[in-house]
Formats: structure tokens, sequence, C-alpha cells
């Protein structure tokens, strides 16, 4: 885990117009404005993709794989999370959405969920195990991340068990191998609703070569519902072959409460970023966060139903999922049924590595060193206006602070500081532009009238 | 480096404000995290009994390359018997405290557990200055 993150989340400079929504929403603190740009550092972002969500400009994007890369494989295998189908309104039944999957090139679906029954009785077993409370699910890669990087006493406390999709795509390899397909013309492609699961899939030994590319759940939206519209009048040709049906509790696992509706003793579900952050800090202070069980933890508001890549209303698509799952059986296939020795098999794969701690530090060097960095941190603040307005580029004074004490910023990008310093006449007024130039670049200080919000906008 | 905190009397909600911006800096200098969780609760106990009894108090903190000094002084209605304070179970906490879900009587003895070094000093109808000390 040494060689850091990776990351989903880009910024397309071309897009970038430095406007500090981002740097003033996310929840690590980990964007800056640098030379009229918004730059992310590594090591503080955890993906949970709230930057991409403020952006006004559409310059945060997604990375993904090229579709045309599903052709590579004879055997085309898309795990589609329960949610994708609650993208679509309540008419639009899962044979029809399936078979417009298979007419743009799929041939097998393969619910992400297949096996959430065997990971929850799993997590169960882990969770009557646990030395200490609470349990945490290991489901929401960017939940993980941040307790890895502000919460790091916290990530013994991660059970290690795989996400149902690593553990879907695990089993049904295998029983396509055990059918006799050649394990190098399987291409297993994960459709996923945020940035966070590409980062979890891209970053993590153990998907290469499990799966073969990740798709933006918005992006295949608009392909299947291209198909659907076009073919609605004529009756689909495209032999969809169905998926095994979930349960109602296997479709509703990325739901909020999903989980924790599976576990006895006290139970909590909390969903969105910031939410999450108070509870912790909360609970973790007065030591109630040691009387709770089982915590499900998710960065999206309404879980995945929330992420940034799933078109449909988050409000909207939860229900839809919740009336989706309602028509589905009580009874889970697999836990029930056994399906050869992929199943049998898939009981000893179904744990996953431990968590490692990576404290987000904001200095370094001994304690001596630190305390000094932070002492000048104070008195820095002294004499900075304490408003947090971002037009430095930092998220606010005390990130402000600390830039400049790491030797990243200086005290006169503060725009109050600027003033006084004018005033002062320590600073001329062709140095305080120059200044304002380094972090918000030339065009920012030129007249434009294409930009947002002026008289030529769109034109 | 020192740092103070105004803590309110009879104002619950804003218990754990001292005790969370002081874990924020031990965790910033890398200090063990049981030592922390130690240091943390006993500050967050130490609020919580100035909050519960007294009228007004200070918390102050200050950091040193290998220890930590916490001194708690308020303006209350002091200890009479401070031995009797530090037995588990004895509080003289209000009904009122007590429904909030504190006033447990494990406030001092909790303390004097979790730090290295406790001493307390009251004079009745004064005040209380609790010091804490724990080595890195």
């Amino acid at each position: 885990m040494s060689k850091g993150f990776y990351h989903a989340l880009k910024i397309n400079p071309e897009r970038c117009t430095g406007c500090t929504h981002c740097v003033m929403e996310c929840p690590t603190g980990a964007l800056r404005i640098r030379n009229g740009k918004a730059f992310i550092h590594p090591n503080w972002c955890v993906d949970c993709a709230e930057c991409m969500r403020s952006c006004p400009s559409e310059a945060i994007y997604v990375e993904q794989d090229d579709f045309n890369r599903i052709f590579d494989y004879q055997c085309r295998v898309a795990l589609v999370p329960a949610l994708f189908f609650a993208q679509f309104s309540k008419t639009r039944s899962e044979e029809e959405i399936c078979s417009a999957l298979c007419s743009i090139g799929f041939t097998h679906i393969v619910p992400v969920e297949l096996t959430a029954g065997v990971v929850a009785e799993r997590m169960r077993q882990k969770i009557a195990q646990a030395e200490r409370n609470p349990s945490i699910s290991p489901f929401c890669p960017a939940i993980a991340r941040l307790l890895q990087i502000r919460f790091p006493d916290l990530t013994d406390n991660i059970l290690n068990v795989k996400s149902p999709f690593e553990a879907s795509a695990t089993l049904f390899r295998r029983e396509l191998i055990e059918q006799g397909v050649d394990s190098e013309q399987i291409g297993m492609f994960y459709v996923t609703p945020c940035a966070a699961k590409i980062a979890e899939v891209k970053g993590n030994d153990n998907c290469n070569g499990l799966i073969q590319g990740v798709l933006n759940m918005d992006f295949l939206y608009n392909k299947v519902y291209h198909i659907i519209q076009s073919h609605s009048a004529e009756p689909s040709s495209s032999t969809a072959q169905m998926p095994a049906p979930l349960s109602t509790d296997e479709m509703c696992w990325s739901q909020t409460g999903g989980e924790a509706r599976h576990f006895a003793g006290r139970t909590l579900a909390i969903d969105e970023i910031h939410n999450v952050i108070e509870f912790i800090e909360r609970t973790e202070l007065t030591g109630e966060i040691q009387t709770v069980d089982f915590l499900e933890l998710r960065a999206c508001d309404r879980s995945c139903c929330g992420g940034v890549l799933a078109p449909a209303n988050r409000f909207i698509a939860s229900e839809r999922l919740d009336k989706r799952a309602q028509r589905h059986s009580e009874q889970s296939m697999l836990a029930t049924t056994t399906t050869g020795q992929a199943r049998d098999s898939l009981d000893n794969t179904i744990d996953s590595p431990p968590y490692m701690p990576m404290a987000k530090l904001t200095y370094t060097g001994g304690i001596e060193e630190v305390l000094r960095q932070m002492n000048s941190v104070r008195n820095i603040m002294c004499f900075l206006p304490g408003i947090d307005c971002g037009a430095c580029g930092s998220p606010g004074c005390q990130a402000l602070a600390e830039d400049i004490v790491r030797g990243e910023a200086h005290l006169s990008n503060c725009i109050f500081m600027q003033r006084q310093m004018e005033a002062a006449g320590k600073l001329s007024n062709q140095s305080a532009l120059l200044i304002m130039e380094r972090v918000w670049g030339k065009e920012r200080m030129e007249k434009n009238c294409f930009k947002k919000g002026a008289k030529y906008e769109g034109k | 480096m020192q740092v103070s905190y105004d803590i309110e009397g009879g104002n619950f909600t804003r218990a754990g404000y001292a005790s969370s911006d002081v874990k924020r800096v031990l965790k910033q200098l890398s200090i063990d995290s049981q030592v922390i969780k130690r240091i943390v609760i006993a500050l967050y106990e130490g609020e919580v009994n100035v909050v519960a009894h007294a009228w007004s108090g200070k918390a102050t903190v200050t950091f040193d390359t290998d220890k930590i000094t916490i001194v708690i002084a308020d303006r209350g209605p002091g200890i009479p018997d401070i031995d009797r304070a530090m037995q588990a179970g004895y509080s003289t906490a209000s009904p009122a405290v007590r429904e909030m879900g504190f006033g447990a009587g494990m406030g001092l003895p909790n303390m004097k557990k979790n730090v290295d070094e406790l001493l307390i000093e009251s004079t009745v109808g004064v005040g209380t200055t609790v010091t804490m000390i724990t080595k890195f």
C-alpha cells in the first residue's frame, strides 16, 4: 500500500476556470488552486467526487476504459449493479434492459449483488469474532480511504471481506472456466456508479486479471437508453441471457441500510461523507462509537443511488430500486442452491487483505519540528482575516497558514494581506497583480464576456 | 505550544470542543493512538465535570516534546471531600445532569486511570483546579 492511492478523478485544465467551488467542498481539504487551475493532493484525496459534484464547468471527470475494448474478448461479461435498473422508469423491464445490454455487445449479464448474501454471511461471522467494536463495512471504497487517512486507528475495525462485485466476478469467472471457456477469452466489465469504485478496481492487485475494465454508469445508461428507445417498436432479436434473479435483500444491498439490515445487535447506517465524519468525530470522543456493533458508512447521500455517475435523481432511483426489489423473491438463489465447485470455492476466496493506516499529516518531522510549525501556524493566524474566502487558492485561512508553513504558499497570497502590504508601502501594485496571476492565471485578470453568467455565455 | 479553551458551565452540547481540538493536534504529532485515546478521554471527562458542576472554566493545554500538561481550572462549588470524589460511583451530580446520561460517578476515577499524574486542588465555594500530565 506504500505506493499511494490510485485516483479515478481527473481535472481537465482546458475546462477548469479555477473557481474554488471544489476547493471549498472537498471534505478532506485535498484541493488547491495553483496557476489558475485546480490541483488535487494525491495523498489526501479519497475519490468521493464531492469536487465533481460542485464543479460548475464540468472540468472534473472520471476516467473510464474504452468501451470497444469489450470486443477484445469472446465472452463479454457486464457486471451490473442492481441500481442500474433503477435508473430506468418502472415501465422498462429488466429483460428489456438486459437485452439492450446484449445488443450493444455483451454476451453475459451478471448482477453485482449475486454474492451479496454470501458476503453478508461472511461479514456476520467476522462481526461475531471481532475483538473490538464497531465492525465497519468495507463496502464503500471512499469511506475505507477516508478512515485510512483521517481515522487511521479505525482501519483495524474494517471487516476484511470482499465487496460483492469482486466476489461475484470471481464466482462467475470460475463458472465460465468450469464450462470450458478459455480464461483469456473472458472480459469482465464492471459498471460503476462512482469514482471510488474505479479507483478500488484499478488500485487493487487482486482485480488484475479478474476485471478487465470499468465502464461509467452514465455512459452505459445513454447507450442502453438509446437502444431501448429505437427498439421499443420491434421485438428484440438479440438473445439476452437473463441473469440469476436476486433476492429482495440482495437487490437492496447498495441502498442506505442495505447492509445494516442483515445484522443483529446495535447497527447504524450513515450516508453522505460529511455526516460520516461528524458522526465518527463526535462518538469517538464520547466513547459511544464502541457501543455500536456494526457501522454501515457510505460516502454518497442515498448511498450508491447518489453516486456521481448514476444519472437518475437519487431519491427517485432509490425508491424505484426498493419497488423493483419487492417484486423479487425473499429467497437468495445463491445462498440456498449449490451451483458447483465455483460456489464452494467462493468461501475460500471471499476474505480481503487488511486495510493499512495512511494518516494525513499536515506537517513533517519529529515532535519538536511539528510543534514549531504548529506555533508558526498560530502566529500566522493572528494576521489572516478568518473569513475563509478561498481567494488565496487554499480552502480557508487555517489551510493557507498550513500551506505557508509547508512552503507551498505565501502570506501575500491573501488578498487582505496584500492590501495591508500595499498600504504599508511594502508591496507595489504591480507585484500584487503578479502574485494574483500566479494563483489565478493571467486570463483571470482579463475581461471575458463568454464566461459563465456573463453576457455572451454559450455564444 | 500552549492552547487555552473556555468551558461554559451547564452547556453539554459544547462539551468536547477542547478534547477534539487536542486530539487533532496529537494526531499531527504522530503520538501513539492508544496514548491519544487515553489523554482525550481524560480531558473530555474534565470538560464534562466543569459543564456539569461548575459555572465556568478554562482548560489550558501545554504540548511539550515529551509530555502534555492539561490544567482545568473552574469557578464553581469546589469539592468538599476529594478522597470521596475519587471513589468510583460516587457522584454529587444533580438529577437533571443524570437525566442527560452523565453523573455516573466515574469522572475523576476515569481521569486518574488515563493519565500519568493527576493533581486536584479545590476550595469549597471558589473552584477546582485539576492538573493532568501524560508523558509521550
